[in-house]
């Protein structure tokens, strides 16, 4: 409501003043043109310069004051602090340049306004000046160019060999997670590693196409939040099944797309957990969080996951309490090839009590070999619930 | 009415259609449609970009009041946007369309075609002493396959699954895979017919650009003489010739993709419950060859709006532009390196990090040319004599905007910083003042200046600084706040900030402050269509030259013909800006005073008074050749010779 009565009131204003004009410029019409171009418009408009000048450096300052308040919390991660350094040095800089130049931009037309008795100064060129002019700006530009090349070449080198592996596949509207699993040592291997994929083996279930070949995707698992370890380097190993997506992860400074077809990815320290964050902000109900920032279709602002930042001892622990998909979707296990079968079979562990289905879609039923048949899949009913439920009794 | 007409030698101001008394008599169709005549495409061209300010301006009112105020009540707009509106909400895929459009339009329509097509066609002929275009049939084509592209994309508002809604970068896959979202069916279908003959038209428009400055300067228009404005217009062409083909074999590609199978930006897609048959496409190589364009079209945009404003900075300082030779040095690096940045807007979209190294040195190399024209802008200002015509405010206010927006470019550049920024409200607060504000002031600065030339009238400069005060601070109001929203996180292209609890309650007040803006600057611009619809029929008449300016196209009567100049074109003896000469009796002296007749305000370097040579072409040598060459042929015999040579000219 007070927004109409706002936008009728400027309507009248111009209306008004529209008028106004009108009336004068007819009566301005009636006496000629004016023989001088010293008018009491020209005066007018070059006084506004410097109005504008002073009120727009009052405004430019204190709304930036007001609005710092909300700006993101420091990093949470050291790369982000050195990204923020170099945001604040670079808009230092170029604050100073915004407003050195602008002082001169608006006080040369007021105090440079037209008077019938001066004449301008015939000043076609200076050399000096030129060269100082190109020569500053670029030594100050490589200055900063360096600087970020060190960071972005340090950001983007090769992830550590002992990053924690996280998964991240973007598909419309959501996030799937998934982790390598900590059974490695049971297949024989040193260090978690996430298995293979492919995009053909998406199905209702599978829904992000894991390659139950490849003997690494056994003990994969699949969770609803992304859970991070303190102090770790995390590799994020992005991609994703439809369109393109972005993960940001606002308080960590790290954004990469998720491209179908081409996997990407982003290493980052977290060094700040979650409830050091709550605590910081006084918040208790803060989380960190991911959003997409690549337009992907209709529910591309929904696309959010919380992330949590635990020590590490916590985190382990929240990994060893995850089960592999695969050992709640044993139905998958045909599609492990035979000779791998036993070791799938003991990184999954036996089933589980009693175990099973609440019901086996026809098609998934018959591609079912014998063994399995009765442990079969459950139907997720909706692909974007990246979780399994558990499994009820039959 | 006390209307002032200073009529020239050859003025016919007094009957809007001349020629009919002294040429082929032409009808209504060939004179005001399908007319070959520059000065009335045009005038099509900037009708028509009017047109598309306002409707994209609309546009982007009514996502604005989405952003601004999420939980209002649209249910007033279902009249016009029908089924988009449910339950008084606005469709959140609908959001994305008008988006899209908005930036579309902005973009190609109003600051592409309305820009360049309105003032490279208006000015290249009557700057550089042309009767025309190279080809007057061509530029005909030119206008028209652009009308034919506007209906297009315009019909595409109204179709049953909505216009294309992916961005105004369609990124595929999101705007190959109908699947993926409404708009990428039909709607991106003609999204891409209308930008293929958008291209079309565009090239036509280039090619006779650089074909008229090129080879129809008249005598004594040296390169070194041509006003800023036609440097600007021609590097513009020559960017829009190298550039725009590869734009239209992006689109191709992507045509075959969404139509034929083919796979150059698929791969690896799981959708609507199917793996579809794509292998081996590469996402990425759109974004090439997008950007490719994209940068470059940056830079098309806003050339011709800088030019504009050097032109009418030195005429209404009464002053030389400071440092000719330097704005054109840097226009022309500008050119050229805006070919090799354009990976800049690809950061984090999976590019190796080698290659956005080398991009972030090569961009903010580019910085350097763009400062060396902000400072020369500011010192032609110093010591000026400042007349402030609506032209010449809007053209200090481009000023302020390009370094604005500029100055944060310089962070966007830096590639390390741009993780954070990319897709955030900071690129949008960037390039709307960057580009899109500082090339609309450009735009509009052109219009007030020019106006009396088209029109043959003069705009109202009271109301003309009253749109200008309120648009210069309205896009502040609207634009400056939206780097605090970026640098707080808030990324682009979202309908709605409630999902998330790091911004869903900031800055409430703030969005809507920026929508209460927007409709405010929005208000301005009735105020100008107002005049300029008012001053075409009933603003006063123009005089002869009513800024008294240097450059050619005001020695042209004032409503000029078909074939601009009756009689002989002048011939050029000195670059456009000298204002205020040492010496000079007037504040200024067009380029068509021969240097003999100001002995009193010659520099030691120009010519001596009565000096004579032979060979009335060496007239033409620039300005350094006048050192060497102070040679000019006796005067009645050159005038003669220029006859001779207008009548070969003239069909
Ligand atoms: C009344 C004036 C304008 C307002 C209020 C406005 C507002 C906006 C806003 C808020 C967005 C971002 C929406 C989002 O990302 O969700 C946007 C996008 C855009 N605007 Fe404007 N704008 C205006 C004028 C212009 C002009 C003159 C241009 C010319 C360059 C322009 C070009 C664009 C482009 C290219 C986009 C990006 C579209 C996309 O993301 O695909 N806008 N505009
Ligand atoms: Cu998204
Ligand atoms: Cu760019």
């Amino acid at each position: 409501m007070t927004s109409i009565i706002l936008g009728v009131g400027v309507v009248l204003i111009v209306v008004i003043l529209a008028m106004i004009f009108r009336v004068q410029s007819l009566i301005s019409m009636v006496r000629g043109t004016p023989t001088t171009r010293e008018t009491t418009s020209n005066k007018v408009n070059a006084v506004m310069w410097m109005v504008f000048l002073v009120l727009g450096t009052i405004g430019a300052v204190w709304s930036s004051i007001v609005a710092a308040e909300y700006f993101l919390p420091e990093a949470s991660s050291p790369h982000g602090r050195k990204t923020d350094d170099l945001f604040w040095i670079t808009m230092g800089i170029t604050g100073a340049v915004f407003f050195a130049t602008h002082v001169l931009l608006f006080y040369f037309p007021w105090r440079y306004q037209f008077r019938e008795n001066r004449k301008a100064s015939y000043y076609p060129d200076n050399n000096k000046l030129e060269v100082i002019w190109t020569v500053v700006p670029a030594i100050v530009l490589t200055l900063l160019v360096l600087s970020g090349w060190k960071v972005w070449r340090d950001i983007t080198t090769e992830a550590p060999e002992d990053a924690v592996v996280v998964e991240l596949i973007g598909q419309q509207f959501q996030w799937e997670i998934r982790y390598p699993g900590d059974k490695h040592a049971v297949i024989g291997k040193s260090r978690p590693e996430l298995g293979a994929f492919d995009f053909r083996l998406i199905d209702a279930n599978n829904i992000v196409g894991i390659d139950y070949t490849d003997e690494n995707s056994f003990d994969d698992f699949m969770a609803r939040e992304i859970h991070i370890p303190k102090n770790r380097p995390v590799l994020l190993k992005i991609r994703a099944k439809d369109v393109l997506h972005s993960v940001f992860l606002p308080h960590f400074r790290v954004k990469m797309d998720a491209v179908p077809g081409m996997p990407t990815n982003f290493w980052f320290v977290a060094d700040k957990s979650t409830e050091e964050m709550r605590a910081e902000l006084n918040n208790p109900e803060f989380n960190y969080e991911l959003a997409c920032t690549e337009v992907c279709g209709r529910g591309h602002f929904s696309m959010r996951k919380i992330l949590i930042v635990e020590d590490e001892a916590e985190y382990n622990k929240w990994v060893a309490a995850q089960t592999p998909w695969l050992s709640r979707n044993r139905g998958y296990l045909s599609k492990v090839p035979d000779n791998l079968r036993e070791k799938a079979l003991r990184v999954i562990g036996p089933e589980e009590g009693p175990s099973s289905t609440d019901s086996v879609p026809a098609e998934d039923a018959a591609s079912v070999p014998a063994p399995e048949a009765k442990k079969t899949v459950k139907m997720v009913s909706n692909p974007g619930a990246s979780v399994e439920k558990p499994k009820t009794a039959q | 009415m006390a209307a002032v007409d200073i009529p020239a030698k050859h003025d016919m101001a007094h009957g809007d259609d001349h020629d009919h008394d002294h040429e082929h008599h032409q009808s209504f169709i060939r004179k005001y449609i399908f007319s070959e005549d520059h000065k009335t495409i045009a005038r099509q061209y900037l009708f028509s970009g009017i047109f598309w300010a306002f409707l994209g301006g609309a546009l982007s009112l009514i996502f604005r009041l989405q952003l601004g105020f999420p939980k209002m009540d649209m249910t007033f707009l279902k009249p016009i946007l029908g089924k988009w509106i449910q339950e008084g909400k606005l469709d959140p895929e609908f959001y994305l369309a008008l988006v899209t459009m908005h930036g579309t339009i902005m973009v190609f329509f109003v600051l592409t075609a309305g820009l360049s097509g309105t003032f490279s066609n208006f000015l290249i002929p009557l700057q550089i002493g042309a009767r025309d275009m190279a080809s007057g049939f061509l530029n005909m084509l030119s206008y028209w396959f652009f009308f034919l592209s506007s209906v297009i994309m315009l019909t595409s508002l109204f179709i049953e699954t909505g216009p294309a809604a992916g961005g105004w970068t369609v990124y595929p896959p999101l705007s190959a895979l109908p699947q993926a979202l409404n708009g990428s069916g039909m709607g991106m279908t003609m999204w891409l017919v209308a930008m293929a003959f958008f291209i079309v038209s565009s090239l036509l428009g280039s090619i006779n650009y650089i074909t008229t400055v090129i080879n129809l300067r008249t005598r004594g228009m040296s390169f070194s003489r041509l006003p800023l404005t036609i440097w600007a217009f021609f590097l513009t062409a020559v960017i829009g010739v190298l550039s725009f083909p590869v734009l239209f074999s992006a689109a191709l590609l992507l045509i075959f993709d969404r139509s034929f199978g083919t796979s150059f930006y698929l791969s690896e897609i799981y959708i609507g419950g199917e793996a579809l048959h794509y292998v081996g496409g590469s996402p990425l190589l759109y974004q090439h060859l997008f950007w490719f364009l994209g940068h470059p079209e940056v830079y098309i945009v806003l050339l011709p709006a800088l030019g504009i404003t050097s032109e009418i900075i030195a005429t209404n300082s009464r002053k030389p532009i400071f440092g000719y030779r330097a704005m054109i040095g840097s226009m022309m690096a500008i050119t050229v390196l805006s070919f090799v940045v354009w990976a800049h807007h690809m950061f984090v979209s999976g590019l190796n990090p080698f290659l956005g190294s080398i991009f972030m040195f090569l961009t903010l190399i580019i910085a350097v040319p763009s400062a060396v024209k902000a400072f020369n802008y500011i010192t032609t200002l110093w010591r000026g004599n400042i007349v402030f015509t609506t032209g010449m405010l809007f053209s200090i206010g481009l000023v302020s905007v390009f370094i604005s927006g500029g100055l944060t470019g310089i962070a966007l550049g830096n590639s390390a910083i741009d993780i954070q920024l990319h897709d955030t409200y900071f690129v949008v607060a960037h390039f709307h003042l960057v580009m899109g504000s500082a090339s609309f002031f450009g735009l509009m600065a052109g219009v007030y200046h020019w106006f009396p030339k088209m029109f043959g009238r003069m705009m109202d400069d009271k109301l003309g600084a009253i749109h200008f005060w309120g648009t210069f601070i309205g896009v502040y109001l609207v634009f400056f706040p939206m780097h605090y929203m970026g640098i707080a996180g808030f990324p682009r292209r979202y309908y709605s900030f409630t999902g998330f609890e790091v911004w869903k309650e900031l800055y409430l007040d703030l969005t809507g402050f920026i929508t209460i803006a927007a409709g405010f600057t929005a208000l301005f611009q009735v105020l100008f269509l107002y005049n300029f619809i008012h001053s075409i029929f009933r603003g006063r008449r123009a005089p002869q030259n009513p800024w008294r300016s240097n450059t050619l196209e005001w020695t042209a009567p004032i409503n000029p013909g078909h074939g601009n100049w009756v009689g002989e074109i002048p011939s050029v003896y000195r670059w456009p800006y000298d204002y205020s000469k040492p010496g000079a009796k007037e504040d200024f002296i067009p380029q068509h005073i021969p240097l003999w007749e100001t002995p009193e305000s010659n520099l030691s370097h120009e010519i001596e008074p009565g000096a004579v040579g032979s060979g009335g072409e060496k007239v033409a040598m620039d300005r350094q050749g006048d050192i060497e060459a102070p040679t000019i042929v006796n005067n009645k015999e050159e005038k003669g010779r220029i006859d001779v040579a207008d009548s070969d000219k003239k069909e």
